[in-house]
């Protein structure tokens, strides 16, 4: 083969290629940015070709593009420069910044009704699309993947301690007498928890009844402000500063860095995410347990529900009426009983509907793995108040890093709980300022 | 007599320099503009809107004991990075400089650390020194050392000293071996005759003939420690526990792409300019004079 060949090779490929390809864009292109790796990303990879299959109109394009926090920059960056995805995944902390963001998103409940989708806002479950849904009940983003707090005991640690391996605390009292006991038993890390604002000051509020934030935690507008330096919440830090004192509660880290103390059995009861429930059944070599995130007794009218974690689905403005079709397609695709039924089941995360919920219910999942619907009915078992709808409020991500800096000075003691709650709940109010502001 | 190469050409010096300049424009003089412009807006995240502030993202920041504090943790980090890259670095070089045999395995094996990434560094050290998972941390568990960098600042604080000073001996190693090569040999053998021991004259001789090397090895490594130790930081500790490793660049970083205050993050850029402006200014005026060429 000579160069000329070569050349002409390389000429016909230039050439041809791009018309092949062309036609194949004959279909409309969706754009779908999103921060599920690992495990999490194959599953939504595999939603993704499923629905390409099932239609021949639309394609959906799924980017990975890092994790949550990275996810949303990309986003905002791209929006900047006009070259913005259709879908966008934000996490819930980022929930207020993409509200604010009016100019940027076009509301899902929108984007339905023009493309003349089938959509009833009712079909949803309130404690889940609450968190998305505007005061007037319109839905802004498609909650993707949510969560919410409960509680692992290893079975192994508990009987190993003398204790019940079946026995399930529902309160912070009855939690204490098994941390003393697994203290006596020998075990360096009787409880530990990730995401510790989200669990214990977050969840804590909602869950009792009490306030994080003014204004409804947000809901009511932007100029609210952090409350959540209360009797319940100082109460609890210092209880569990007093726990982590005396070696009851060890701190593993701000993230769910205790998730892998937890699998490998050196802690022996977690406060995690019902979502971490396929990682800890994959690797933990124990029986365990997973039962409701614990309260205080003495509150009235605990425990009231949980709130979400996780991410929703928002749809970003600039695009073709045509490609918004294609998003309004897929997200009912993605809202349907089945494709929500596996993914609650694949991954720990919360149905988004009650088809979905019933269905799987219907399949015999929750006997055959006993503590999935711990999540479901802890999050919908009562009917949610202005406290435990979800928190929406400006820079929450660094206002989470506030709260864990305060918190880490509590564990190692420097600081009493009171101190630093009242800290936090300042610095947080002045990045709510700050946000205020720029939100204007 | 010297000789002197002279260009007639007048347009031809300014061409030569083109493409330096054109470096320097696009890549610096470009964004510190551009970042001194944001530092007086208060844009919101998607840039749909923003107001210009004056310098209120200034005295907001001055009003915030904790940027003050971030200064604080700056300057004990730069120093002790520095410190330790820079005295290992010498030691390694004056050891590396006296071997003969196997002596280029050596040096190549010295600079292995610098083709590493800063977050890859970080991540290597966490293996090690993670009290959940760190190898070495669980043999100081063992013999009843108290190590926890995850609650501990004072202990987060000395594991990325050490891991982003670890980064750095490669390159204070190369200069510092270069430095020492170029030292004339009779020098220090006239030294010997003279009866001067090995200490003595390393103290007198070698060491005073480094100062140029060990004054630009000072600004860079300064320079290293305050800008190019994020992903270090960003892989270990993220700033905390607390705010113990909370450094100013690192703080940049987190208000701007995390916190999407992108108003505050360029103030905090126009800032730590100045500050790293500054601090090369003091060197060049105060140390420098102490340096014999």
């Amino acid at each position: 083969m000579n160069f000329r060949t070569i050349f002409s090779a390389a000429t016909a490929l230039t050439v041809v290629l791009p018309a092949m390809m062309g036609a194949a864009q004959a279909q409309t292109q969706v754009q779908f940015w999103h921060a599920m790796s690992g495990r999490l990303g194959e599953l939504l990879d595999a939603q993704v070709a499923q629905f390409n299959e099932s239609q021949s109109e639309y394609e959906v394009v799924a980017t990975l593009k890092g994790n949550y926090s990275e996810a949303l920059n990309a986003g905002i960056a791209a929006f900047r420069a006009g070259e913005q995805p259709h879908i966008l995944q934000v996490f819930e902390v980022g929930t207020a910044t993409m509200m604010a963001a009016k100019g940027a998103i076009k509301p899902v409940y929108e984007v339905m009704a023009e493309a003349e989708e089938p959509f009833d806002a009712s079909a949803y479950l309130a404690a889940v699309t609450g968190y998305y849904t505007t005061a007037e009940g319109e839905m802004l983003s498609l909650p993707y993947n949510s969560s919410t707090p409960v509680l692992y005991l290893n079975k192994d640690a508990l009987e190993a301690a003398g204790l019940d391996p079946e026995s399930k605390p529902a309160t912070w009292p009855e939690v204490e007498e098994i941390l003393v006991k697994l203290k006596e038993s020998g075990s360096a890390c009787p409880l530990t928890t990730a995401w510790q604002s989200w669990v214990h000051l977050e969840n804590l509020g909602a869950y009792h009844d009490v306030p994080f934030a003014t204004q409804a935690n947000g809901f009511g507008g932007i100029d609210t402000e952090l409350v959540f330096n209360g009797d319940l919440q100082v109460k609890h830090i210092s209880k569990l500063a007093d726990w982590a004192k005396d070696g009851l509660f060890s701190y593993s880290g701000r993230r769910n860095e205790g998730g892998a103390r937890f699998r490998s059995g050196e802690c022996a009861l977690f406060t995690e995410s019902s979502a971490g429930y396929a990682g800890v059944k994959a690797e933990a070599d124990f029986p365990f347990t997973v039962t409701n995130l614990p309260y205080w007794p003495d509150v009235e009218g605990a425990p009231l529900n949980t709130i979400i974690g996780g991410a929703s689905l928002w749809v970003m403005s600039g695009h073709e009426a045509e490609e918004y079709t294609g998003v309004a397609k897929f997200l009912t695709f993605l809202s349907s009983p089945e494709v929500q039924a596996q993914w609650h089941q694949d991954t720990g995360y919360l149905p988004i509907t009650h088809a979905a919920y019933e269905l799987t219910r219907e399949q015999g999942f929750y006997e055959e793995n006993p503590g999935t619907d711990v999540a479901i009915k802890q999050m919908t078992g009562k009917e949610p108040t202005a406290n435990s709808k979800g928190i929406r409020i400006g820079n929450f991500d660094q206002i989470r890093t506030v709260i864990d800096e305060e918190l880490e000075a509590v564990w190692q003691g420097q600081k009493d709980a009171k101190a630093a709650l009242d800290e936090a709940v300042s610095r947080g109010n002045e990045l709510l300022r700050r946000f205020e502001q720029s939100a204007r | 007599m010297e000789k002197r190469v002279t260009f007639d050409h007048r347009l031809l010096p300014y061409l030569l320099l083109t493409p330096q300049l054109v470096v320097t424009i696009v890549f610096f003089f470009w964004p510190a503009a551009q970042a001194l412009y944001q530092s007086l807006l208060l844009p919101d995240p998607f840039g749909l809107s923003s107001r210009f502030v004056w310098l209120s993202n200034f005295e907001y920041l001055f009003n915030d004991r904790y940027y003050l504090e971030a200064f604080t943790t700056t300057a004990v980090f730069t120093f002790f990075v520095t410190l330790v890259s820079m005295s290992m670095a010498l030691l390694f070089a004056v050891l590396a400089d006296q071997v003969i045999k196997g002596a280029s395995t050596y040096k190549t094996l010295l600079i292995w650390p610098y083709a590493v990434a800063p977050a890859v560094a970080g991540v290597m050290w966490l293996f090690m020194f993670q009290p959940s998972i760190g190898v070495l941390a669980f043999y100081m568990k063992a013999v009843g050392v108290p190590w926890n960098p995850v609650l501990d600042g004072t202990h987060a604080m000395t594991l990325v000293i050490l891991a982003a000073a670890w980064k750095q001996i490669s390159y204070n190693f190369l200069f510092f071996l270069a430095g020492l090569q170029a030292i004339p040999k009779s020098l220090i053998e006239a030294a010997a005759i003279d009866g001067a021991g090995k200490w003595h004259r390393f103290r007198t001789i070698v060491f005073p003939l480094l100062s140029p090397t060990t004054f630009f090895l000072l600004v860079v490594n300064v320079v290293y420690a305050f800008f190019e130790t994020f992903g270090i930081i960003h892989t270990m500790t993220a700033g905390g526990p607390g705010r113990s490793t909370t450094i100013l660049v690192y703080k940049v970083y987190s208000d701007g792409f995390v916190g999407q205050d992108l108003g505050s993050s360029a103030a905090q850029s126009v800032i730590l300019m100045l500050v790293v402006g500054v601090l090369t200014i003091i060197q060049f005026r105060y140390i420098e004079r102490r340096v014999h060429y």
